[in-house]
């Protein structure tokens, strides 16, 4: 019944489906004209695509290694901000730092590298920004990971939302002002042209972290979630393991960071808040925690969720139905409270632990219309067996209380309840201390 | 239980992705007798009671003028509103909204910050867009897709420091929002003209959702100043101004034309304090425009409830009525509902009439306002008084 | 000197008073089911938003009764609806579910007040201007450490001098053992939940007195604030709370007075994190020991 393909048969489904993806995607992105609603799908996969990633490198951490981090805004904020600094055109720089005199680096990576090198040197000058942000932001999660991962998880969570509320104040502080433009918007740096670039490069990195995983570090984090005492009895070096572990999860966040740095043409400190880790969380959870899988599934249905398919809940109209109490706001309202449905009745989230595989993907193909089928009949002996439950608990109920009352009528009538056992050296007397 | 839980959120999140690609299939044919404009405004956050009012504006342009004519056909006005929810990340989905919902020009935003986000994608899009009431210069620069009918901060901040210097005033505290272009683009404009007339400031900024405004106003009279600078928003306004009463603040407060708003009237009410603000209308510039809208929203309780609850007028609900007939005008110019017709007529358009004065356009899109209102509380009646129209000199 | 900085200590010690009575609700949600409410400045600022619905109603002492009311069966609630269910679970998913409450019940408010800002109510007698030396402040400024050290000498007696309170202290200690030893683990934790939201009910009351703007997120600040006063005294041990409450307090008010305005928030998270690494048990905390 169980599918089974060969290694070679598996990587040529996955080349395949993922080179037929971005063909969609780069062709999607150049037909579809401005004014289709289906601009918003590319729009979708765009901003999906950079939250898939960011929530994967949470997932690294919270899901894979067991450290409840809740810094990954603070991380992402000094990716966007070390992007946009050295990718602004020189042209651009008065008008971006208008109040700092055009500011202190009056240069833009991109342009050095594209007068010298041409088209190639403009992307690099892309990619080393970038590759940048992700080395600083690292630098940075190493140097506050040396205190603050020696906490315990919510101490932890605590300490890592406490940094990135104070890298927030710092990157908005005036004095900084011609290196991050203080209070104001960065502003006309390079973006991508096409939706590709995000999803390639978050594409490429999400793979990196899944070979990571795969890896003896991601058995040891695997480890250490599980059992950290275990784990170090068996010889992993938890502080050295965590700390990678950290480090790795930031550096794809700075990279995340610059992405919707790009994606949003403009940046400022103000958004990079508690509430976008939350938001990153929330996509981790409804992916489930520790499936990097679910993490993209989850990043792609939350952002379409929310950007796109409830809007009409805040416009009064949306799927044919129109009422008053849908007002600006209620989309929010009803997309929390199906994250709280998710979160208590479905914690395991869309994949539980589990990656994507596509024997798995085959089966449940093939073994779909038996399932639709028996549908009925599974429901039907669910129900039955939720009865026999109930009526087994209502009768142990019963049972109890009889004894009870039963009980209690014998020792109201002086009957001993039970007979006290004959002193022995038999006996055992158990000491709590176990001597 | 849970099994039919989990159903009824897959069966729902089905419907979802139907309906994402049912509406993709009607709206994206557009044209017909409808001609789509779109409101980028902010309806929550920071921003939210603002960016309502000027809704508020456009709104009832649109209830008074429901059709318009362009070349030899009528079409019927549809307003497409997003919330921004004055926030610089949203915005930018928010606008990418619009954009795909085929509208044909675009109104808005309340607020600086989410309007300069949102440029590039307008920009990209190639779609017209008016800037309503945001002051900040860098929204119209370099975005050739931008328009605004209001006057820019570099000019506001001016008045205001004349103001200032005028009334005698030789020490300003000027209080800005971290992260918030409007006010720390303002404050900035206000402190080079006031030191430029002589000045001396002290310039301060408090937080993101900051609520304790104690230390600011303690801060204003411990330095010595003898007029207090706040353009912020009105949210932090209405705090400001409780703890100036509170702490017998005993200087005239300033600020810019965001604080033309019924929130500062009211929490104004009662109070010993001094408040001037500068703003682009003044109730009874138009007495047929204000008994209009005043008995709309009398009769249109969801109106009344955006406006905060009365029917004082604000400024920015004059300049939304006037976007809106600027935006037909240039739909008429164009004789054609294609953003690019559009685009291509906005430069040379005049609109003679507006409740808010004339608009003409400059080489960057900013509207050609040379004169700013300046206003007074009345703490007493809970009004705005005309004190005098301000230029730049 | 001293005038100079009056305004700002007595100001410290107001917000401080009102920290002081968010966290105790913290610290004792911590100190037993060792989970951060992140749901308890949420429940803070709609016992605010509803005060502000019911005062154009009810007369005032009806309104804060029942504000106070409304607090105790929100927390409860939430407690019976998100966490009880997930007791079992590890704390990672109880955690997540306290964000998942806090993000409901933010965009809850943000869907009723239409994510506008709502005035709070006037109660004439809090919000008189008072001259203390040289400063000039609201009346609230002065009742609000008086009555939240009156609550919080109520609060160690219970927990002192009570059986509800032994339980809890016992419950605290051990989980567990407590459980096996014929506590009501449940009727415990409600207590708590009881406790810590009529108090959060009553310093929303005395803080949105002193600062009159209620939007959807005024609770999130003072909340996280309440939480790190609770782990800067010692998480567990109410009195440490108070006291970490009011050195945040008055600490953020002199770093505004000294001009450092930027940086007032972050003040808070430096001090954090400064003595989780210094100290993490707090000041008044007691060593926890992990066992296999």
């Amino acid at each position: 019944m169980e599918t089974t393909l060969n290694k070679k048969t598996r990587s040529a489904l996955s080349v395949a489906a993922i080179a037929l993806f971005l063909v969609l995607v780069y062709f999607g992105d150049i037909m579809i004209s401005p004014g289709s609603s289906w601009k918003m799908l590319i729009t979708v996969i765009e901003k999906g695509s950079i939250y898939a990633l960011v929530a994967a490198s949470m997932n690294l951490l919270n899901g894979f290694t067991g450290l409840f981090s809740l810094g990954q805004a603070g991380f992402m904020l000094i990716g966007a901000y070390t992007y946009a600094i050295f990718t602004i055109p020189a042209a651009s720089h008065d008008a971006v730092y208008q109040y700092f005199d055009g500011g202190i680096i009056k240069w833009s990576l991109v342009e050095v590298l594209e007068g010298s090198l041409g088209v190639f040197g403009h992307y690099l000058g892309m990619l080393l920004p970038m590759l940048g942000a992700g080395l600083i932001v690292a630098a940075i999660a190493f140097l506050i990971g040396i205190p603050v991962l020696r906490l315990k998880s919510d101490y932890l969570a605590i300490a890592t939302l406490g940094f990135a509320e104070i890298l927030r104040a710092f990157f908005q502080w005036n004095t900084l002002g011609p290196v991050t433009n203080g209070s104001n918007v960065l502003r006309k740096y390079t973006t991508y042209g096409n939706a590709i670039f995000p999803v390639l490069i978050g594409g490429i990195c999400i793979a990196i972290i899944l070979l990571l995983i795969n890896s003896t570090y991601g058995r040891a984090f695997r480890a250490i979630r599980d059992d950290e005492i275990a784990a170090e009895a068996m010889g992993i070096n938890l502080f050295k393991h965590k700390e990678l572990s950290f480090v790795i999860s930031s550096f794809f966040a700075g990279i995340g960071g610059a992405l919707l740095a790009m994606f949003q043409t403009t940046i400022n400190a103000t958004p990079f808040n508690t509430v976008m880790t939350y938001e990153i969380l929330l996509i981790v959870v409804i992916g489930g925690i520790g499936s990097i899988t679910g993490s993209v599934i989850g990043a792609f249905l939350f952002t379409a969720a929310s950007e796109w398919w409830l809007r009409g809940l805040d416009a009064g109209k949306w799927l044919g139905i129109s009422a008053s109490f849908m007002r600006p706001g209620f989309r929010k309202v009803v997309f929390a409270i199906l994250i709280m449905l998710i979160v208590l009745f479905y914690s395991r989230g869309i994949m539980g632990d589990k990656e994507f595989s596509w024997e798995r993907f085959i089966d449940w193909w093939k073994n779909l219309p038996a399932n639709l089928k028996s549908w009925p009949e599974r429901r039907k002996a669910k129900a039955s067996a939720r009865r026999e439950a109930r009526n087994a608990k209502a009768a142990a109920k019963a049972r109890a209380k009889e004894a009870k009352s039963s009980n209690e009528a014998r020792m109201a009538s002086g009957e001993a309840l039970f007979t006290p056992l004959p002193v022995s050296d038999t006996v055992m007397v158990f000491d709590k201390e176990g001597k | 239980m849970k099994k039919i839980l989990v159903l009824a959120l897959s069966l729902m999140l089905a419907m979802l992705a139907l309906a994402g690609c049912g509406g993709g299939g009607d709206s994206g044919s557009g044209g017909g007798d409808t001609v789509k404009i779109g409101v980028f405004e902010p309806a929550s956050g920071d921003n939210g009671a603002g960016g309502k009012q000027e809704t508020l504006g456009i709104e009832y342009a649109n209830k008074m003028t429901p059709t318009v004519t362009i070349g030899d056909k009528e079409y019927n006005v549809e307003l497409v509103k997003v919330d921004n929810e004055s926030d610089n990340s949203k915005a930018v989905t928010a606008a990418q909204n619009l954009v795909s919902q085929n509208v044909s020009i675009v109104l808005g935003s309340y607020g600086s910050g989410v309007s300069i986000a949102a440029a590039d994608v307008f920009a990209d899009a190639g779609m017209p867009a008016i800037g309503v009431t945001c002051t900040n210069p860098q929204v119209t620069a370099d975005c050739e897709q931008y328009f605004r009918i209001c006057f820019l901060d570099p000019f506001q901040g001016t008045v205001l420091a004349n103001y200032a210097s005028d009334s005698g005033c030789k020490k300003a505290y000027c209080l800005s929002k971290l992260g918030d272009d409007y006010s720390v683009g303002l404050v900035n404009y206000f402190v080079e003209a006031f030191k430029a007339n002589g000045g001396e400031v002290v310039e301060e900024q408090f937080p993101d959702k900051n609520s304790d405004f104690t230390s600011y106003v303690a801060n204003a009279k411990n330095k010595g100043c003898d007029v207090f600078f706040a353009p912020v928003s009105t949210e932090a306004a209405a705090l400001i101004i409780d703890q100036a009463e509170a702490q017998d603040l005993g200087m005239p407060i300033l600020a810019g034309d965001t604080w033309d708003s019924n929130v500062i009237t009211e929490a104004a009410k009662g109070k010993s304090v001094d408040i001037t603000v500068t703003t682009f209308y003044q109730e009874g510039g138009n007495p047929e425009f204000d008994e209009g809208i005043k008995a709309w929203m009398e009769e249109d309780s969801t109106a009344m409830t955006n406006n905060g609850g009365n029917t004082d007028l604000a400024a920015v609900t004059a300049m939304g009525y006037d976007a809106y007939y600027v935006a037909l005008e240039a739909m008429k110019a164009a004789g054609s509902t294609d953003p690019a017709d559009i685009l291509a007529a906005l430069p040379s358009l005049k609109v003679s009439g507006l409740v808010c004065g004339d608009v003409s356009f400059n080489e960057t899109g900013d509207a050609n306002k040379t004169e700013a209102f300046v206003k007074k509380c009345n703490t007493e009646t809970g009004a705005w008084e005309f004190v005098k129209t301000q230029s730049a000199e | 000197m001293l005038h100079t900085w009056l305004p700002y200590i007595l100001a410290g010690i107001a917000v401080g008073g009102q920290y002081a009575l968010i966290a105790i609700g913290y610290t004792m949600v911590y100190g037993i089911l060792r989970l951060i409410n992140f749901a308890h400045g949420d429940v803070f600022m709609w016992s605010g938003l509803i005060m502000v619905y019911l005062i154009t109603v009810l007369p005032l002492w009806v309104s804060v009764i029942l504000v106070i009311i409304f607090a105790i069966v929100l927390g409860t609630t939430i407690e019976k609806v998100a966490y009880r269910p997930l007791r079992s679970a590890p704390r990672m998913s109880i955690m997540i579910s306290a964000i998942g409450v806090s993000y409901l019940l933010q965009n809850f408010a943000l869907y009723i007040t239409g994510g506008l800002t709502k005035t709070y109510p006037e109660i004439g007698f809090l919000q008189k201007t008072v001259k203390i030396g040289s400063a000039t402040t609201k009346m609230v400024t002065v009742i609000t450490p008086v009555l939240t050290i009156v609550l919080v000498f109520l609060l160690v007696m219970l927990i002192k001098h009570t059986k509800i309170g032994m339980a809890m202290r016992a419950v605290s200690r051990d989980f567990e053992t407590s459980s096996l030893m014929g506590i009501d683990i449940n009727r415990v934790i409600t207590v708590t939940f009881v406790i810590g939201c009529g108090l959060a009910a009553i310093g929303s009351v005395l803080y949105f007195s002193n600062y009159t703007g209620i939007n959807p997120m005024s609770g999130a600040m003072p909340g996280l604030k309440a939480f790190v006063a609770a782990v800067f005294g010692g998480i567990g041990s109410v009195p440490g709370a108070v006291v970490g409450a009011f050195v945040i307090g008055i600490c953020e008010n002199l770093i505004k007075g000294a001009g450092w305005t930027t940086f007032s928030d972050a003040f808070t998270f430096v001090l954090l994190i400064v003595i989780l690494m210094v100290k993490p048990t707090g000041l008044f905390g007691e060593k926890n020991i992990d066992k296999v």
